[in-house]
């Protein structure tokens, strides 16, 4: 399936979603926040897109938004495409976890926990995976900042 | 014979010079250094024969730059451990944690002197002789599991659990496949198993069953002395160094020794009952008994090279598979094989010329 | 009731065990934090974090050419091929036309590489079940690798011989006659891994039937690479996504159905096998030409998201990088396999007995520095 066709077909479903090139090979889908585990369940579960291996989780700062990337490819359809979801929220960032869906998220979540702060409501064991648990600040945000460790450029 | 007139010659010099009970007491007092000599020099070497062996299985060349063909190397590194630190953890069971060493090297070094190394060259020649050696090796490993749980170390225990089952129950194994042997012999003592066997070695008399019985006794002796494939008491891709991981120094090296000793009363044994000790094949020496100490060191080494054969090259069992390889396969092969060897004598059907 | 009263007096107790961070099943500074019943893995929680450097926030910092240097740090045994994952994802968007030359040669490398790594997993297969051997048979076909790589491109282990745009220098003029000694050497080799470990029957017992993946899970967990394709899933980038010159090259991809350790061995060795097929393939054909395309010396993105996966040795390693058209990319992902792979450890692991832990992980062929970044 193309990125066109896909486009077509999931522009339908009642989740507002918005769409973008971004220069990338990939459909960009943009799913609003409280719609996101919904979308994710059918995105992996309906027959046409059964987008079953989520192959990269990122967290991302965009300076004012914070968010999550999710890239995710059919093994039966062989297409891919990006999601991706932002909050303005930057002091309590909070998504839904996606773990029931694709198991592989559960440490692909505790580490954009870690490093960029953002929660993820009814994840199982949600706690720093890479830092020390009395750790301050989430390292990959743009704001971070640590005088002596840190080599600016 | 000069080996004999030499023991003899001391033996009349001392009870000349002093009274009879003081001759006897110096006289097992020089017996016991004899053999702690023996006991150190055999296990020092038997670590640099496993060294060797280990780097010639792995391409590799091992200790050669220590004396003559690293002969000295074991020497060295026995002098490095003696002047190591005795660490040990804070809340250990001090006593135990001290005592366990002395345990095993001490229950080695008794099975040593049933050991008949030549028809003269045997310090206790008891006549329940295999039946001491079956119960003073299963001693050592008590003083395994004391090691183990006294360190107050995690995996020092579950190492220790792991060789109090293994022990136990190769235990069985080993007893049952002498049996099988004695009930040819009709003797437990060890001079005697040998001289029996001078109309042929056990192994060729007691053919089938007897054959059974040897690899049954290899395969439940490596287990007895913990080593791979039966390693679980150690597993170092498992438990780091099983029940000695906070063992250092001498108190290490002790357990590391017995061992290599263990090893070579294993093997020892095996080659006294199953291959006739110092007898030499065909009696083709018998003119000249000094060499009866060559024979039998030369089937003992065959041995122990056998077990270092099967330690470089299989790799370890998981500790269930142990128990059922003793319990479901060892332990009835050997019930029927006694069966059938007592039939065997029983119709007479055994070899002998 | 009788029963109830016996098993209330011999209560079995769960107890804690660090197996790590220092522990030689580990293979490097993982820590897992086993809950365990007597021998019974009840649950295994990987703690990491030991030698995080922050690859991915130094990256925000550095040029493009600079960020190849660090890849080399992660996967370090598969260094070459994590190069190749930056380099073609920078030449992606910068839209180069690379040679034919630096694609065969980037090929062989990766494959070479490949071997080099899973050599190095089965000797330390091997050790972790108890067979100590393996680990000098595999180290010393590995050598002759090393030697080659050392002669081409100057390093023996972290390589760093791929910049964006093609290759640092070109190839030694060795390298043809070397590559095809070791290919005939190893074609030799193999068999005998087959022999002394394959074939032996506690090996099997010990590897059978231990740390089942079913496909369905292994889709679920994002396994790639040989963990994935041992449980029937068909995910060897190679295939699916070609780069380089995967799409000129004729292999079968590796694939069993099992799930078990076992199945993880044999898809791995007969990876072996299809590398060195694969190699042979082009080492007679590598056309002449550049080495490489010159970039500018500063090398600036245009705005936009880029992502580039590869077939690293143990798995499928992501780029992904979102440029503002600086410098420096805004953010750079790193999809490791290790990090995906390490997430199923607990799922196959519970039940197990610790021996079993051991070969499972063995099989999982963790590499840390790939998971800590």
């Amino acid at each position: 399936m193309t990125n066109l066709e896909l486009q077509e077909l999931i522009g339908n479903w009642e989740f507002n979603l918005e769409f973008s090139e971004e220069e990338s090979q990939f459909l960009n889908i943009h799913v609003p926040a409280e719609h996101l585990h919904n979308f994710m369940f059918r995105f992996k579960s309906d027959p046409e897109t059964q987008f079953d291996y989520l192959f990269c989780l990122s967290g991302v700062d965009w300076g004012e938004k914070l968010g999550v990337v999710y890239h995710l490819e059919s093994t039966t359809k062989r297409h891919m495409a990006v999601v991706k979801v932002a909050t303005e929220d930057r002091e309590n960032p909070t998504f839904e976890t996606v773990y029931d869906i694709w198991a592989t998220s559960e440490f692909h979540e505790r580490e954009v926990f870690d490093f960029f702060g953002i929660t993820f409501s009814n994840h199982p064991n949600l706690k720093r995976l890479f830092l020390t648990e009395d750790w301050i600040g989430y390292p990959l945000r743009k704001d971070y900042e640590d005088e002596t460790n840190m080599i600016l450029y | 014979m000069i080996l004999l007139s030499i023991t003899e010659n001391i033996h009349n010099w001392l009870f000349s010079v002093m009274p009879a009970g003081v001759a006897s007491i110096v006289e097992m007092v020089l017996i016991a250094i004899v053999y702690l000599t023996v006991f150190a020099v055999a296990g020092l070497f038997l670590v640099l024969l496993e060294r060797r062996v280990a780097a010639w299985f792995q391409l590799r060349i091992g200790p050669n730059r220590v004396g003559f063909q690293g002969l000295l190397q074991t020497m060295a590194d026995a002098i490095k451990l003696l002047t190591k630190e005795l660490t040990g953890t804070d809340r250990a069971d001090k006593f135990l944690y001290n005592l366990a060493p002395y345990f095993v090297i001490i229950s080695a070094l008794m099975a040593l002197a049933v050991i008949p190394f030549s028809k003269d060259f045997h310090a206790f020649d008891i006549n329940i002789g295999l039946f001491f050696l079956i119960a003073i090796s299963s001693i050592g490993v008590i003083g395994i599991l004391l090691g183990g749980w006294s360190s107050n170390n995690k995996f020092a225990i579950i190492g220790a659990m792991r060789s109090g089952v293994q022990t136990i129950s190769y235990e069985l194994s080993v007893g049952l496949s002498l049996l099988t042997m004695v009930v040819i012999t009709g003797t437990l003592q060890l001079s005697e198993i040998i001289e029996i066997q001078k109309s042929g070695w056990l192994i060729v008399q007691g053919h089938i069953p007897a054959i059974i019985a040897f690899m049954v006794f290899m395969i439940s002796g490596t287990a007895e002395t913990n080593r791979a494939p039966f390693d679980m008491v150690e597993a170092e891709s498992e438990l780091g160094a099983g029940f000695h991981t906070e063992y250092s120094g001498m108190k290490f090296a002790y357990f590391f020794l017995a061992e290599f000793i263990n090893m070579f009363i294993i093997a020892a044994i095996a080659a006294t009952v199953f291959f006739g000790g110092w007898l030499s094949p065909f009696g083709i020496t018998e003119s000249i008994p000094e060499l009866g100490v060559f024979w039998f060191l030369i089937k003992t080494m065959v041995l122990v090279f056998l077990m270092m054969w099967f330690r470089w090259t299989f790799p370890r069992l998981r500790v269930d598979q142990l128990l059922t390889l003793e319990w479901k396969y060892l332990l009835p092969i050997n019930l029927v094989n006694i069966v059938l060897m007592a039939v065997l004598v029983w119709l007479n059907l055994t070899i002998r010329w | 009731m009788e029963t109830e009263v016996v098993h209330t007096n011999f209560k079995s107790e769960e107890y804690f065990i660090n197996m790590g961070p220092q522990h030689p099943a580990t293979h490097g500074v993982l820590r897992l934090l086993l809950t365990i019943d007597g021998e019974i893995i009840k649950k295994v929680e990987p703690d990491l974090g030991y030698i995080h450097r922050s690859i991915e926030k130094m990256c925000e910092r550095d040029s493009y050419q600079q960020i190849v240097h660090l890849t080399d740090r992660m996967d370090y045994l598969s260094a070459n091929i994590n190069n190749e994952a930056v380099c073609l994802a920078v030449e992606n968007a910068l839209q180069l036309e690379i040679p034919e030359r630096v694609k065969v040669i980037r090929t062989i490398i990766g494959e070479l590489t490949r071997i080099s790594s899973h050599c190095l997993w089965w000797g330390v297969m091997g050790m972790d079940v108890g067979a100590l051997t393996t680990y000098f048979y595999g180290f010393r076909d590995r050598e002759m690798i090393n030697d080659i790589m050392e002669e081409t491109c100057g390093a023996r282990l972290t390589m760093n011989y791929n910049v964006p745009g093609g290759l640092m220098l070109d190839i030694h003029p060795n390298f043809v006659k070397r590559v095809k000694e070791f290919v005939a050497h190893f074609k030799t080799k193999l068999p005998e891994y087959d022999r002394l470990l394959t074939g032996n029957v506690i090996f099997q017992k010990r590897t059978v039937g231990v740390g089942v993946l079913s496909k369905e899970d292994a889709i679920s967990f994002g396994a790639s690479g040989p963990v994935g394709r041992a449980s029937g899933y068909s995910c060897d980038v190679r295939k699916h996504h070609p780069y380089s010159a995967y799409d000129k090259v004729t292999f079968t991809e590796a694939l069993k159905t099992e799930g078990d350790t076992y199945a993880r061995y044999l898809v791995r060795i007969q990876e072996m096998w299809e590398s060195l097929s694969i190699i042979e393939q082009l080492i007679d054909v590598i056309p002449e030409g550049e080495h490489r395309v010159t970039t500018n010396a500063v090398i600036k993105l245009p705005k936009g998201e880029y992502y580039q996966k590869v077939e690293t040795a143990r798995g499928e390693l992501g780029v992904y990088i979102i440029s503002t058209g600086t410098k420096n990319p805004y953010r750079l992902k790193f999809r490791s396999p290790g990090f995906s792979n390490l997430s199923l450890l607990n799922h196959i692991a519970v039940g197990g007995k610790i021996g079993d832990l051991v070969a499972t992980m063995a099989t999982l062929d963790l590499v840390i520095p790939d998971i800590d970044r």
